[in-house]
């Protein structure tokens, strides 16, 4: 099963590195790994999407928790989450194709971000569903390149009362 | 004080901070990248430098160092070739939790990644073979990084911290200041187990019929020996230990069964396989000590005690886990156990076990054995010897037949089972421990492989034994390839290739001997024994085509264990 783990570590030389050799060393597997800085210089998030039963999940966030430089690990899985990804992608257009990609970007709420006379970019954010979907759709027209941030996600704010809802 | 602080260079804070740190000795070798500590340590006076002859040989006396007393060993050695060489011993203290701090020179900050002459990234290279790694790239952050170094190698569960020190941080200079404190919000230790957990430990404990303790090498680490013995005695529990856990309970006491797992006792390993609960104290359900995984202790509740999260169900799924330092927990357990049931019947039928395959050797045929040498040294030095052996044969019947008695009396390298450990092991154990002898047990193979450290051995005098039990072969694999591969001996034969060891042993100063007469054994051994003048040596010409029994050949279960050679051939 997928799961979302969201890991603080300390922003310093070689962290990131040592999760990543973490992972390879145990035969763990990523499909997304991001990282960057949060509202504390001295931390940063990596949100790391990973696979496994539970023995493998249980055993990924304890190998976490014990390397030195990790503040915290959390298994966004089960947690209502906000989920978040950018993707660039660089589409082949025609003229008889232009406006039925334009339409499309516009059903995704993308943005055109650059253009020439053969191609064009399209920055879409979501979550990666969201972006699975879009680049379906953008398929046929040709894909000339692509470019996918990663999956972020942060835990929602706990529902204090219904009126603070909404 | 605070304000008439001076500035320190480098290479002076880092000698302030290991005084700081109470070390005692450093093993080393100089190099370029280090030039500037040794031209301080020409001066140090409250440490001992002792000159190895590979960094290989540094890192494993550390580890003897580190086990045998308890506290952290500390190395020093160049970069780049002085770097690579510590990798196989760094790993080595990480698979057996071992305490050692490495310090590398490296290359000047402003070359790193230059492939600047000498350079080896080796923060990188031990990264996955690190409990942590540290590149100090500021002069300001060494103090502290030093201070760090020393707690997260010797607390909760221990393993080795390398240290890289660029050469323009050890030539520049600042305030110095030692924390007093270490403060890391993502490292901190669990001493104490749940008590709510503790309390059902206990509970189980009492109402189990056929109990069974498997003791590891956590127990030793954590110095709760004395916790186990009083729980032990308490509760009459049977005590099983695995390779790194012996000495812990001492093997001469009716309760101990000896050693589990793959060269493992058979009674000790019926007791796993029948028992209906068992209780794991600072062990890691290896898959040396397992076997196979579905049929090991297949009827039993599990606990298991351990300081490592990540060793809970990692191999084998447990039903109660207890995270905490095992000595505190033991001693929890011992104060909530009332009552226990009688244990008899379990009693009765381990008995029955011991009775139906005992431990024995061919005594009779006048032929020298590896299994009455080690019964002999047991027997001289009374199980108190601090025994470093190496990897192989030897290994394997030592933790059969010598009966250790204390704790830190085992020295072996059991997670990465590396050849070459005991001869520098030794080295450093005898530079931490005066009051017991310090005996190193080798195979004539792995002996070959840190030889040269035979000359620090005797340029420091140290009173080490150094035995090899000379099957003239690789034996372990030997026994390997008779068992399993179709009896192809390939590549393991020595007869022919083997260096005359008496006369080694010479050539670097050691008073030695060579026998393969049983009779000469005990004379031998004494006189070794009674020799404090420096490092003694003895060649044992044991049978070579002898096995180690009982096996139970990797990934099977109990039942297929080989208890003896089942078509003894002729030997040579
Ligand atoms: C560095 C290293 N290389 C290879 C091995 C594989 N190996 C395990 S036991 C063994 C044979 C050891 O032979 P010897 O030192 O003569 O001891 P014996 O088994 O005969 O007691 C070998 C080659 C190892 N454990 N370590």
């Amino acid at each position: 099963m997928k799961h979302i783990i969201s890991v603080l570590v300390e922003n310093q030389f070689g962290t990131f590195n040592r999760v990543v050799t973490m992972f390879s060393g145990k035969g763990f597997n990523v499909s997304s790994l991001s990282i960057g800085e949060t509202e504390n210089p001295e931390v940063s998030r990596m949100t790391i999407v990973t696979s496994g039963d539970d023995k493998i999940i249980e055993q990924v966030v304890k190998q976490l928790n014990r390397l030195i430089d990790t503040i915290k690990v959390v298994d966004l899985t089960e947690a209502h989450t906000v989920q978040r990804e950018l993707a660039l992608v660089t589409v082949n257009y025609q003229k008889s194709t232009r406006a039925e990609i334009i339409d499309v970007c516009e059903i995704f709420r993308g943005k055109i971000v650059d253009i020439n006379n053969k191609s064009m970019m399209i920055e879409i954010t979501g979550p990666p569903e969201k972006i699975d979907a879009a680049v379906n759709v953008l398929e046929p027209f040709g894909i000339k390149e692509m470019a996918r941030s990663g999956n972020v996600a942060l835990k929602r704010g706990e529902q204090l009362s219904k009126e603070n809802s909404e | 004080m605070t304000s008439d602080k001076k500035n320190m260079s480098g290479a002076d804070i880092f000698f302030e901070c290991l005084k700081m740190e109470g070390v005692e000795y450093i093993f080393g070798y100089p190099g370029g990248a280090v030039l500037k500590l040794y031209e301080k340590l020409h001066d140090v006076d409250f440490l001992n430098h002792i000159l190895v002859r590979h960094e290989q040989g540094a890192t494993h006396m550390a580890e003897g160092y580190a086990k045998a007393t308890g506290k952290p060993g500390v190395v020093l050695v160049t970069s780049g070739p002085g770097a690579t060489n510590t990798v196989t011993g760094i790993a080595d203290a990480y698979m057996d939790s071992v305490p050692i701090v490495v310090f590398t020179g490296q290359v000047p900050t402003h070359l790193i990644g230059n492939d600047a002459f000498q350079e080896a990234d080796i923060v990188g290279i031990t990264r996955p073979i690190t409990k942590h790694n540290f590149l100090v790239r500021d002069v300001k952050e060494l103090a502290s990084t030093i201070r760090k170094a020393f707690y997260i190698a010797s607390s909760g569960r221990p393993g080795p911290v390398l240290v890289d020190l660029p050469k323009d941080v050890i030539n520049s200079e600042c305030e110095f200041e030692y924390p007093n404190e270490v403060e890391m919000r993502g490292y901190k230790p669990k001493l104490y187990g749940h008590i709510n957990q503790i309390k059902k430990a206990a509970t189980m404990i009492q109402n189990a019929k056929r109990p069974l303790f498997y003791v590891g090498g956590g127990v030793i680490m954590s110095g709760g020996h004395r916790e186990l013995h009083l729980l032990a005695k308490e509760t009459g529990v049977p005590v099983t230990m695995t390779l790194q856990g012996l000495g812990a309970f001492p093997m001469t006491d009716k309760q101990s069964l000896g050693m589990l797992g793959m060269h493992g006792t058979y009674w000790a390993n019926q007791a796993v396989n029948n028992c209906d609960l068992l209780v794991s104290l600072g062990a890691r359900f290896d898959d040396r000590v397992t076997g196979k995984i579905e049929s090991f202790a297949n009827k039993a509740y599990k606990i298991h005690v351990d300081i490592d999260p990540t060793c809970i169900d990692k191999n084998v799924l447990v039903d109660l886990p207890i995270v905490g330092d095992v000595k505190h927990v033991m001693a929890e357990l011992a104060s909530e156990i009332n009552q226990m049931n009688d244990l008899t019947d379990w009693w009765n039928k381990i008995e029955d076990w011991k009775n139906e395959c005992p431990l024995t050797f061919e005594s009779n045929d006048g032929r020298l054995r590896s299994e009455h040498i080690i019964t002999k040294l047991s027997e001289l030095t009374n199980g108190n010897a601090v025994v470093v052996t190496d990897v192989g044969q030897h290994q394997m019947w030592t933790a059969q037949y010598y009966k250790y008695t204390h704790p830190r009396s085992n020295l072996t390298s059991g997670g990465l089972g590396t050849m070459g450990f005991s001869v520098p092991a030794a080295i450093g154990a005898s530079f931490g421990v005066k009051d017991r002898p310090v005996v190193s047990l080798n195979g004539d193979g792995g002996f070959q492989m840190n030889i040269q450290e035979l000359i620090t051995a005797a340029y420091y005098k140290l009173p080490i034994k150094f035995i090899i039990l000379n099957n003239s072969f690789l034996g372990m694999v030997r026994q390997w390839q008779e068992l399993f591969h179709a009896e192809k001996f390939s590549f393991t034969d020595l007869s022919h290739s083997n260096p005359d060891f008496k006369k080694v042993g010479e050539a670097f100063g050691l008073k030695s001997f060579s026998t393969d007469n049983p009779k000469d054994v005990e004379s031998i051994l004494k006189e070794m024994l009674e020799y404090n003048e420096g490092p003694t040596l003895a060649e044992f010409k044991v049978v070579k085509e002898d096995m180690v029994f009982p096996i139970i050949p990797s990934g099977a279960s109990i039942n297929e264990m080989i208890t003896k050679r089942l078509d003894p051939k002729e030997m040579m």
